[in-house]
């Protein structure tokens, strides 16, 4: 240890995250104390973000197994079978602080670390999806968050020629400090050509591909775990800036040597950077890794061992390679004109060594930096349950509170913002944004996948387990809806403080309701990802959940659509009405609410009801079909039309309630025999009800209310442009 | 009949178009790095869409001097078809080949979305599959594609029905409220003099299937391979 160090005070350990008692483990670990290099290393690797101390002993009871789950969490990415020899590979990630802070920069950094966790496992990606939280829209800082944000997505996604085929945005002023933005991306390998990160073969090179290394992204980690305050602004330099076309470049140079035996372990540089890629990759091979700094690529002079290794520079990948590879490898990467640079070498000291200017500048016990990391229990409260919801005062006709709820910013178009998002690159997007799932074809077969994002924070935060289950079953009934089978979930947990037990509670119900969810929907988590910390000046995020689902439809271009298709079809509304408007759109945009209780997830029915379903659409006895969610019936009626430029006559029980209410596990299709529909749901013990018919260019409900579907789409697709025009 | 694809390191469309050509010629074109300073023997060229090289400066400026585009340019004065789409009508609008510039769209955004054309005029080869005011459906996704030119350029590209696409309605009607990002005279793409070469926003080459929900960029390569059989032939 001859670098000069400085001496490691109280002070230096808490602005690194850790607590005395942590410090101490640290101590204990190195039976010395660390320099600074190390102490940074333990301070990321230990961070929230890094070690999911907090979430782990509660991750572990979700559902993660099924025969088609080929490598559930712990990898960069889930990995899925969908026959014929080939894997869905697919994750969704969070980058939230950073896309405060700086919104183009963190959006677009989040996508493209998104994209190597996928790509580093083998596959190269076919779809990316986000799903966006944003304040208020009166927030001052809305708009241009938006803005950032959504420019930053679809520059980095449109560059790297990867489409975005849709996802999910909210508005809610509890995200005014805190903005959500996970992304996810999902990706194709043959099964026999997957990458693992476990380091192995003693000797082999280390090397390091891609962009070199800068000071951008220090501690991107630790900011990830810890709250905001009125000086976050300050936090900026710890935003890491994308680039693409060298991520491209990075993509297609990995693939190319990907199809060649000659990489034994890959994995990406995502948060914590050098430091988390080479522990987890000899944590995981069992192994131990040496590194050489003064061998690191780097942009910038004199920095320091300390930097490097903290880093989050992006575009960057470790790879071990076997014996005698190297000059070919070095060859692939040279045409796509990328930095490769053997670092270092496998070891059998179970332990990770740095060296500067030949001498150990690091050293450290790799198992008890891992396996002794910090997990906390930490003290949780049930969110107290949600009394009766209290009446909806309101002076407006139906179609009134349609046309207002159609417009509202929860509801209204997003058309602004994924016309700005390149889906169809590729040439395999057969259902763009704007319905209930993307279906993307895999290339040069029939079949797709299809893929959706789901989550409503309202629901989670008025009875955690409720909106877990919601959360999972909603992402279950977007795929069936699209006539797919649901296969497994990623999911990206997003929450509070959860040193605060009524936060912690919160993500403990909303893990009970989804584990309850995955299981009786057979639909496992596969990957994921915890955001917590979500909070500014004491004040934290509506729990969120969200849940990126992937299923398979044996012939994409038969997947089903929303828009009426036919003059005279008939409408039928699938599942139980009750008129449930407890933590409802109706009630928070009609009433001004946001009391009650959620809807109750009946998880059989919604099994019976989805199957059900999608027997029908295989069959082709069904023409357009769409789940019912928030805004209840009318809503999903009335964007039935709009996709279908055609309108329809309806004839139900007449209540705002029955209308707009919210209940589950039901769905909206229309059909040219009701009887052979209707039979044959009873058949299977599923409700159904004839609601009406297809047809014209007016949408008119129990005789005396009507609007046209040109008001109705004006009204809808108005709100988010002239919102972001500052109208 | 054969035909090749030009890959830039940042290309991104360049497999679509080898898929769409592949259906329309029969045999899949050859792919051309960026890096070769030579071309096969080949009927067709096309400069796919993409970020050639990230695009960071000008769209198209970089990748207009690179190897592989001094050869491009020698086989269209040799009277070769030469079709570049989005990123490659930038590319070829850099190099000369063709007339004008693409500026930011005069939203300020990157579009990507389905829009209408009026085919200007059937009398080429790249356009012979369509009739003459044909509005077809293909889409367009870019962030720089709001031509301009001067106005005697302008005036040279109209008088000689250089224009080969137009941005339009539904109805083929060219209004200010079809143009999707402020291109002078609603020009989606156009001509050079000799007519061998097209330079166009949209994609024809990702609505030429059915199941992707449109075919009407087909006829434009169907049209070319017709139209190359017979220079073939004769």
């Amino acid at each position: 240890m001859s670098k000069i160090t400085p001496e490691i005070t109280p002070e230096i350990v808490a602005e690194h995250g850790l607590t005395p008692k942590e410090y101490d483990l640290v101590l204990s670990i190195m039976g010395r104390e660390p320099n600074m290099t190390e102490l940074g290393i333990f301070s990321v690797m230990w961070s929230e973000h890094c070690s999911y101390k907090s979430s782990k002993r509660w991750l572990k009871t979700l559902p993660t197994t099924a025969d088609w789950v080929i490598c559930g969490p712990g990898e960069n990415a889930g990995v899925i079978d969908i026959g014929d020899g080939q894997a869905a590979i697919f994750k969704m990630e969070s980058h939230n602080h950073p896309s405060f802070i700086e919104p183009y920069q963190g959006a677009a950094t989040g996508v493209g670390g998104i994209l190597r966790d996928v790509f580093t496992m083998g596959a190269r990606p076919i779809a990316n999806m986000n799903a966006l939280r944003f304040g208020h829209p009166d927030d001052p800082h809305t708009r241009h968050l938006v803005s950032g944000v959504v420019a930053g997505i679809g520059g980095y996604g449109n560059c790297i020629g990867v489409p975005t085929v849709g996802g999910e945005t909210n508005f809610d002023p509890s995200y005014n400090g805190n903005i959500l933005v996970n992304a996810m991306t999902v990706g194709i390998a043959d099964q026999d050509k997957i990458f693992y990160s476990a380091a192995a073969g003693i000797g082999n090179a280390v090397v390091y591909v891609g962009s070199k290394t800068g000071r951008d992204g220090i501690h991107g980690a630790t900011m990830a775990s810890a709250e905001f305050d009125n000086d976050s602004q300050d936090k900026r330099p710890t935003v890491q800036v994308g680039d693409p076309f060298t991520e491209k470049l990075l993509l297609e140079a990995c693939l190319e040597l990907m199809a060649t035996d000659m990489i034994v372990a890959i994995q990406d540089m995502g948060a914590a950077g050098l430091t988390s890629s080479s522990v987890e990759m000899s944590s995981k091979g069992g192994v131990g890794i040496e590194l050489d700094i003064d061998a690191i690529p780097v942009r910038e002079d004199a920095m320091t061992a300390y930097e490097i290794m903290l880093s989050e520079s992006q575009e960057r990948m470790l790879m071990v390679i076997r014996p005698d590879s190297e000059d070919a490898a070095r060859a692939i990467f040279e045409k796509w004109e990328l930095d490769f640079a053997v670092i270092g070498r496998v070891t059998d000291t179970n332990r990770l060594v740095l060296t500067e200017g030949g001498s150990v500048v690091a050293d450290i016990p790799v198992p008890p930096l891992v396996e002794n990391a910090p997990e906390y229990d930490r003290p949780w409260i049930p969110t107290p349950p949600a009394g009766e919801p209290s009446p909806i005062e309101f002076d407006m006709t139906l179609v009134e509170i349609l046309k207002k709820l159609m417009a509202s910013p929860d509801l209204a178009s997003r058309r602004w913002i994924w016309e700005q998002y390149d889906h169809m690159v590729m040439g395999d997007t057969v259902q763009r944004p704007g319905g209930d799932a993307a279906v993307v074809r895999v290339h040069g077969s029939a079949k797709g996948l299809a893929i959706t994002t789901d989550c409503t924070p309202r629901y989670c935060v008025a009875d955690p387990v409720q909106g877990g289950r919601q959360a999972v079953a909603e992402a279950w009934r977007n795929l069936t809806a699209v006539g797919a089978t649901p296969l497994a979930i990623t999911d990206n947990m997003n929450f509070g403080n959860p040193e605060r037990p009524l936060i912690m509670g919160q993500f403990v119900g909303c893990i009970e309701g989804m584990a309850e969810a995955c299981l009786a929907l057979d639909f496992p988590v596969v990957s994921g990802n915890v955001s917590l910390y979500n909070e500014t000046n004491g004040s934290g995020i509506l729990p969120t959940p969200a849940i990126g689902g992937v299923g398979i439809i044996t012939d994409a271009a038969k997947s089903m659509t929303i828009g009426f298709k036919n003059d005279g079809d008939t409408i039928i509304l699938i599942g139980e009405t009750a008129g449930h408007t407890g933590a409802s759109l109706l009630r928070r945009e009609i009433g001004g609410k946001t009391d009650g209780a959620p809807p109750n997830v009946d998880l059989g029915a919604e099994r019976r009801n989805g199957d059900f379903v999608r027997g029908q659409i295989t069959q082709g006895a069904v023409t357009a079909c769409h789940d019912v969610s928030d805004g209840g019936l009318l809503v999903a009626v009335a964007e039935m039309a709009l996709a279908g430029d055609m309108g329809a006559e309806l004839s139900t029980p007449n209540t705002v309630e029955w209308l707009f209410g919210e209940d589950q596990g039901r769905y909206v299709v229309t059909v040219t025999d009701p009887d052979a529909l209707v039979a044959a749901a009873r058949n299977a013990g599923v409700n159904t009800m004839v609601i009406g018919k297809s047809g014209g260019k007016i949408l008119t409900v129990n005789g005396g209310n009507s609007i046209s579907v040109m008001e109705l789409r004006g009204a809808h697709e108005s709100w988010l442009p002239d919102f972001m025009a500052g109208k | 009949m054969s035909a090749a694809v030009i890959v830039f390191p940042g290309s991104n469309c360049d497999r679509d178009i080898q898929v769409a050509l592949a259906a329309s010629l029969g045999s899949a074109p050859e792919m051309v790095w960026h890096g070769e300073a030579t071309l096969p023997d080949v009927d067709l060229i096309v400069v796919p869409g993409g970020f050639s090289y990230g695009d960071y400066l000008r769209s198209g400026a970089m990748a207009a001097h690179s190897p592989v585009m001094r050869e491009v340019v020698r086989r269209a004065n040799d009277g070769v078809p030469v079709l570049g789409i989005c990123n490659g009508f930038q590319i070829l609008t850099e190099t000369g080949l063709l007339p004008g510039v693409l500026m930011r769209n005069a939203g300020l955004r990157f579009v990507c979305r389905d829009i209408h054309l009026r085919v200007e005029d059937n009398a080429t080869i790249f356009t012979r599959g369509y009739n003459k005011h044909q509005v077809i459906r293909i889409p367009i996704a870019h962030n720089e594609g709001n031509y301009f030119t001067d106005p005697e350029t302008l005036a040279r590209l109209e008088g000689d029905g250089r224009v080969a696409f137009r941005y339009c309605d539904p109805s083929g009607a060219i209004s200010d409220a079809a143009n999707p990002n402020g291109s002078l005279a609603n020009i989606a793409g156009v001509l050079n003099a000799a007519g061998n070469v097209l330079g166009m926003m949209p994609h024809p080459e990702r609505l030429a299937e059915a199941a992707l929900g449109g075919t009407d960029g087909r006829a434009m390569f169907d049209g070319l391979a017709e139209a190359l059989a017979k220079a073939g032939a004769s």
